[in-house]
């Protein structure tokens, strides 16, 4: 009949909690769960108390309540089962037991898989999301210290015997010190250092581990795992796990991951630690191409800006460069050029003209001669055509006055900022300087009074493109318009205006490289009206 | 104390405005003589005076030159102050780094110093970036020195969307943010839509917030996407795409309609409503356009600027932006609004 081949275990249970009946499935499962025998004899604490519960929650186990009322969950031999209860008489229970086991071990199985997944997911986006070395080493440490381990440490090389060890304790802090170690004091340690071929994580003896690696457990190391972290075909580093009570060894899940977690940190670490050696090396290559960012001369105010065409760059083709008077009876120099070219290598060429440029600083005095000497190297470079305009002003003090010599090099003309809201443009033209044999300049002196400024700029400045329409050139008209509601303004305020007038006109467009000078002839501190 | 505030900001306004530097520098030594302490100098009298600036500058009671030449003297006074012996007692301390940066294309970068100022008087050490940093310089900045937060300013709502881009960017190198300035709006709601860690009204919140805790590094993923997703964005889009050939018709017709005003004048009017219009309709908020022609009326109507090359702006960009729902919602509103 139905009921004795029923694939599932089933069980009638009377009022008092004795047999009635039970299927061949139930027979098998709860040996000796035989007609008349009390059910807490034959079958677990725990169905039993289903069974009470079942009689006791009467009203709740009506047929229709559904299958989920009063049932029960427990194991019985070696698997899990479901118990449900099904109430067909008032004086008697049919229970219906499903192996559930299965079921349980995959969700168990999942749940980990999904930890896993959340865990490598969290690393890569931590390891990831910096290009900082120490911030790496942190976040390898922390998480090493959280999935694998109760403490980790974090061990890179530096020069010499110094080494970079960042400890991640157990309540989840790192911290970095740098200190000399022998890394053969840590069995396996200097294995795992050479990081090519990658060794697998190694487990080692506590008592053989010295007293700066066990400090990050707290005093209580049952185990010890040394591990390698393979960068970019470079050592990383290598990862120490501590365990404070749990034995050696890697879980199945932590074989799969372990690899893995070290792979990907190996990897981070060593991009970061790239990047920082690449800043380091361009920061120092760049020192020399940057314009000087606060320029100072003595007897005049100076203020420049400087915006390269390109937001990813911090240098371009334009310069400028101030030089103090060369000894006595001689005069500071300022000067703003533009090389034809843009970016790194227009950049490496203003290098190469502010060097020359500096060395003939003794003789500033004469422009002609400057502009000359300029030329003769520019041409006897064997580089592709690359050409310079500028302009040189050299300054002289007459008094609270001063005086300023400017010489054009093909380049625009600079504008004077009179007190009185005029604008002078200085006819100091001339050829510019790389392309021809001879060069000419015409030089034009300017007196200016206290509290007016000489404005040297490049044309990434009247070029600029954009406007309300987006195409139309700033302009020099444009700019002297401005200019005359700059009357008196202090050099840095005055150059900042320039640029930021320049730069809105542009809008988020595309400019050039934009250079501007401001050389303001100071107040006289003394005659000022008192407040 | 507040009587004396209030005479050293009258002081150092006078100063500023009129250019001299060395009245300017002996009006912050004398209150620092007169027991005046380093904080309260910076924060309520030199920012009361950068504070004034604006609003005369807005009301058209000082020159542009004015306004140019008192901030320049005001930032001497702020370096002048760097080097005083009551500030270099409070660099030895240690209390972590942070980066001081304004966002791209924001030129206003005296509250981004007075804040670098007064955090560097705090213990901080203090990386100030300056004015306009493009993103790119900001980023390789937090991936070389891993400050503990970057405190990104910006005064002008216009610059929303690149305030944005600036935000994610820094926090995508797991760097916090602190939003400040007036661009985020009074109540820093545009800061949070924004997905700022956390915002300040002034420097003194902005200093006091940092001194309450690290702001949390969370991580993309900790992140709800962030950001405007709405219909709003697509609006953006287009307006930001057509903006050129919208401002030539609008202009051409202001020309015609009003010919006595100079081109100059309606392209830089129409330049801000347009940039308004973008920024209120990437934050998706009606409120930030209706406020912002509010303050340009003013600014127009103090500068003797007919109140027509607005209203007919407002009107002529209506007529033009027919498919664009938002835009016209927020149009219409700011044509009917008192102001």
């Amino acid at each position: 009949m139905v009921w004795e081949e029923a694939p599932y275990p089933m069980l009638a249970v009377d009022s008092a909690g004795v047999i009635e009946r039970a299927n061949t499935a139930a027979r098998l499962l709860l040996p000796g769960a035989d007609a008349g025998v009390p059910l807490e004899r034959a079958a677990p604490e725990w169905l039993a108390r289903a069974h009470r519960g079942a009689l006791a929650g009467q009203e709740r186990v009506a047929p229709e309540g559904g299958r989920e009322s009063g049932a029960a969950r427990g194991a019985v031999g070696g698997s899990v089962f479901e118990a449900h209860p099904v109430r067909a008489e008032p004086d008697r229970v049919m229970w219906l037991l499903i192996d559930v086991g299965g079921e349980e071990r995959a969700v168990e199985a999942l749940r980990a898989e999904r930890e896993w997944t959340v865990f490598m997911v969290e690393a890569s986006m931590e390891l990831l999301s910096s290009l900082n070395l120490g911030r790496c080493l942190e976040a390898t440490a922390r998480l090493a210290a959280r999935r694998f381990a109760d403490a980790a440490l974090v061990v890179l090389p530096l020069a010499l015997r110094r080494h970079a060890v960042v400890s991640c304790d157990v309540r989840g802090r790192p911290a970095r010190e740098d200190v000399s170690i022998d890394p053969r004091t840590v069995p396996g340690l200097t294995e795992a250092l050479r990081g090519f071929p990658p060794v697998p994580a190694r487990w080692v003896d506590p008592a053989e581990v010295p007293r700066w690696v066990l400090r990050a457990g707290a005093g209580e190391v049952a185990a010890v795992a040394v591990a390698a972290l393979p960068g970019h075909g470079m050592p990383a580093g290598a990862l120490i796990l501590l365990r404070r009570t749990r034995p050696a060894g890697f879980s199945d899940g932590e074989q799969v991951f372990a690899p893995l977690f070290t792979a990907w940190a190996g990897a981070a670490i060593s991009a970061a630690r790239l990047y920082a050696e690449q800043a380091a090396i361009t920061e120092t290559l760049m020192a020399d191409l940057l314009p000087p960012s606060a320029p100072r001369l003595e007897g005049v105010e100076v203020a420049a800006r400087y915006r390269p065409a390109e937001a990813s760059e911090r240098v371009g083709g334009d310069f400028y460069d101030v030089h103090p008077a060369a000894g006595a009876e001689r005069r500071p120099l300022v000067v703003l050029g533009d090389v034809s070219g843009k970016g790194l290598e227009a950049a490496v060429l203003t290098g190469k003209i502010r060097n020359t440029l500096r060395a003939l600083v003794p003789l500033a005095d004469d422009h002609q001669r400057v502009l000359e000497l300029l030329n003769g190297v520019l041409l006897s470079q064997e580089e592709p055509a690359r050409f310079v305009t500028l302009v040189l002003a050299s300054i002289e003090r007459r008094g609270a006055r001063v005086l300023v010599r400017l010489t054009s090099a093909g380049h625009p003309p600079p504008l004077i900022v009179r007190n009185d809201g005029r604008v002078d443009t200085v006819r100091a033209g001339g050829t510019l300087i790389g392309l021809l044999e001879d060069v000419t300049g015409v030089t034009e002196s300017v007196l200016l009074e206290p509290g007016e400024t000489c404005l040297l700029y490049s044309d990434g400045i009247i070029e600029a493109r954009g406007g309300p329409l987006g195409d139309e050139f700033f302009g020099e008209e444009r700019l002297r318009e401005q200019l005359r509601q700059c009357a008196g303004m202090p050099p840095e305020a005055l150059a900042e205006r320039v640029q930021m007038l320049a730069s809105q006109w542009v809008g988020g467009g595309e400019h050039d490289d934009m250079a501007v000078v401001a050389i303001t002839a100071p107040r006289d501190a003394t005659g000022r009206d008192s407040p | 104390m507040s009587h004396d505030i209030e005479e050293r900001v009258e002081r150092l306004w006078a100063a500023a405005t009129s250019g001299d530097e060395y009245a300017a520098a002996d009006a912050a030594l004398a209150a620092l003589d007169a027991g005046m302490p380093m904080e309260t100098l910076l924060l309520d009298v030199v920012a009361a005076v950068q504070a004034r600036v604006g609003q005369e500058w807005a009301a058209n009671r000082i020159t542009v030159a004015q306004e140019h030449t008192a901030t320049a003297i005001n930032e001497r006074v702020l370096s002048a102050l760097a080097h005083h012996p009551a500030t270099r007692a409070s660099l030895s301390q240690d209390r972590g780094r942070i980066a001081v940066a304004c966002i791209d294309h924001e030129f206003h970068a005296f509250p981004a110093r007075l804040l670098a100022e007064v955090l560097r008087l705090r213990g901080w050490q203090v990386d100030y970036l300056g004015a306009q940093v493009p993103t790119p310089h900001l980023v390789a900045h937090l991936h070389r020195t891993n400050p503990d937060a970057v405190a990104l300013s910006s005064s002008l709502a216009t610059r929303l969307p690149d305030a944005h881009a600036a935000i994610t960017a820094c926090q995508a190198a797991g760097t916090p943010v602190l939003a400040g300035g007036a661009a985020f709006g009074p109540d820093g709601r545009y800061a949070r839509l924004l997905g700022a860690d956390a915002w300040a009204p002034d420097a003194r919140a902005a200093a006091d917030r940092l001194a309450d805790g690290p702001l949390p590094r969370r991580l993309a993923a900790d992140r709800d996407g962030g950001g405007p997703a709405h219909q709003a964005g697509h609006e953006y889009a287009v307006l930001t795409a057509s903006a050129p050939e919208l401002m030539r018709g609008v202009m051409d017709e202001l020309a015609r309609r009003l010919p006595e005003v100079s081109r100059e004048v309606t392209g830089e009017s129409v330049s801000y409503v347009v940039d308004f219009l973008r920024a209120a309709l990437y934050v998706d908020d009606p409120d930030l356009f209706s406020s912002s022609a509010g303050w340009l009326t003013d600014v127009l109507a103090s500068r003797g600027i007919p109140e027509q090359v607005l209203s007919s702006a407002l009107e002529l960009l209506a007529g033009r932006l027919a498919g664009l729902t938002r835009a016209q919602e927020m149009l219409a509103g700011a044509r009917a609004a008192p102001d």
